[in-house]
């Protein structure tokens, strides 16, 4: 199933291999569950599950979405089960299918990440995704993803704690030069990046003068900020020789060109989910009738291949 | 199981200022559609979130909406004509749980009244509708209760229509005068909600509950609709709309 319109979908990403190059994003598709109703989740390349965390969480009040031109806020709060239901309740739905689980997580301290690492890579995970932009309870609610040093220990721990299943670590947008960043994940060990997580932002009911979210502020994420993404794609590509997760607005296969001509692996669709399930599987079947139209024999023909100015 | 399908829109009304009611050609999707579910509605390119309409009415493969204009997404619905294409997710959500005996009672507030027509249809024992409007000018559906040949009760909140007050006044009175009723079904706002639910737990009768929030994804998986029940966070697009009263936290 890895050839579609002649061209030869699979890749492989920091080790693993893939039937085509897309993934579903963290947060937008639950653990599979739901969008499973509609189509075969084996269609997929892989599954970025929920965010987890070491302890269940209940997450923000709501509201948690607004609507923005061409995008979404959203402060869901990491609700999610916990890892340990997860692993006992989740996985075993998700290996009924052929598809790469990568779990993202999220941790409070470095050694919190290492323990959810150990007990994923026990399970039998595909890849972990280390979320990094929550924040640092330890250096006073400091995001790890902001400052190189902590986003690196972060990096070491997990890696240490991760044996075989390959690390990626998921990069904030909300940083004055993400490369930096990128950097210093690639020096600690890092199998590879992806990015980007959602932009801060925050929308305000002009009549009541209260912003829409209850937490006020919000990530943004939907088309409104591919350019964005593309733009920092292309960079780390130059900095970094460790593969890329692209993401960020994907909702069609022109979008997805974008990333991997920008130096993604694969891509991620997210927010896109949300107006048309099937848009990861519209998104896949686009980029291979573009990867036909230019006389592609594989998909990853279009990686970094981007010819800047 | 829901599905993603483009209906054609068959007819459109405005049913009072702002409140408009369509029946969109379904399919299978009707078939399916229980009491209380919704039906999520594309709303053209420029704008990326659905909008969860609640089920009104059924008929064949004809799903029957009505919702009130009240944003862009809402507005472009608003100017569908006949012919029309639209793009419907659905049927979505947990609807209403009917008790095995007795009458029911469906309540509604404003805009909470539209799903309770198909709700009180679909009833085996009988339903009353007990039905509350700002004004008289906002009253819809009444007309539509009365030829399913369920008894309405009106309520208007500046008495130009009905009872002068509030509909849990309505919901008392008929559970003193009417035993047979075995349960009450309410759609509106989060204040109406609760005291309708005050107004059936006084008279010892249980209450459901259709509540509202925000959406993203409608089906479950993106967890933005978040409603404290039980002490936990369900989702309203997947455990509910619809939740038994007593379970809901109401501060």
């Amino acid at each position: 199933m890895s050839v579609i319109n002649g061209v030869d979908m699979s890749v492989t990403l920091a080790g693993m291999t893939m039937k085509n190059p897309i993934v579903v994003a963290s947060g937008t598709f639950g653990f599979g569950r739901e969008y499973g109703q509609f189509y075969d989740l084996s269609e997929l390349g892989g599954i970025c599950c929920k965010g987890l965390t070491l302890h269940p969480r209940e997450g923000n009040p709501p509201p948690r979405i607004a609507e923005t031109p061409m995008g979404i806020l959203n402060s869901v709060g990491l609700q999610n089960p916990g890892v340990d239901r997860f692993i006992a309740e989740e996985l075993p739905e998700l290996r009924k299918h052929d598809v790469r689980v990568i779990c993202n997580i999220s941790g409070n301290t470095p050694e919190e990440y290492g323990v959810m690492c150990e007990k994923l890579a026990d399970a039998g995970v595909d890849m972990i995704e280390v979320n990094v932009s929550c924040p640092n309870v330890k250096c006073g609610g400091l995001q790890y993803g902001t400052v190189p040093e902590l986003t690196a220990e972060v990096t070491e721990c997990a890696k240490r704690h991760a044996g075989q299943v390959p690390v990626i670590i998921k990069l904030s947008p909300n940083v004055t030069d993400i490369t930096l960043i990128a950097k210093a994940v690639e020096d600690a060990g890092a199998d590879g990046v992806s990015l980007i997580n959602t932009l801060r932002g925050m929308r305000i009911d002009v009549n009541t003068r209260r912003p829409i979210l209850k937490m006020n502020t919000g990530g943004l994420s939907g088309p409104a900020v591919l350019p964005v993404a593309v733009r920092m794609v292309w960079e780390v590509a130059q900095t970094v020789h460790i593969p890329i997760l692209g993401m960020g607005g994907v909702a069609k296969g022109e979008d997805a060109a974008q990333m991997l001509l920008a130096g993604a692996t694969a891509v991620a669709v997210g927010t896109a989910c949300f107006a048309d399930p099937y848009a990861p599987l519209r998104t896949r079947d686009e980029l291979a009738a573009l990867c036909a139209a230019q006389g592609l024999t594989s998909v990853t023909q279009l990686t970094g291949a981007v010819q800047p100015w | 199981m829901p599905i993603q399908r483009i209906c054609k829109l068959l007819t459109t009304e405005e049913l009072a200022p702002g409140i408009i009611s369509q029946t969109l050609e379904a399919g299978g999707m009707a078939e399916q559609a229980r009491p209380g579910q919704f039906v999520n509605l594309s709303c053209g390119a420029g704008l990326l979130l659905r909008r969860p309409i609640s089920i009104c009415d059924v008929e064949g493969e004809t799903l029957r909406i009505a919702f009130q204009v009240k944003g862009e997404g809402t507005r472009y619905l608003a100017a569908l004509r006949p012919g029309d294409e639209v793009d419907v997710l659905g049927p979505l959500g947990h609807g209403w749980e009917y008790p095995k005996n007795g009458k029911i009672l469906v309540v509604g507030g404003g805009i909470g009244v539209p799903p309770m027509l198909y709700t009180a249809k679909q009833a085996r024992h009988g339903a009353v509708a007990a039905v509350g409007f700002r004004t008289a000018a906002l009253e819809i559906l009444t007309e539509d209760f009365e030829a399913a040949g369920c008894p309405v009760r009106i309520a208007s909140d500046d008495g130009t229509v009905g009872y002068h007050g509030f509909v849990n006044a309505l919901v008392t009175r008929e559970l003193e005068a009417d035993k047979s009723i075995s349960c009450v079904m309410a759609c509106g706002p989060k204040p109406m909600l609760k005291s309708v639910y005050l107004a059936a737990k006084e008279q010892g009768v249980p209450c459901q509950v259709s509540m509202e929030e925000r959406m993203g994804c409608g089906i479950g998986a993106c967890l933005v609709c978040a409603c404290s029940v039980g002490g936990h966070n369900r989702h309203v697009c997947k455990d509910g709309p619809v939740f038994r009263a007593e379970e809901v936290d109401w501060a």
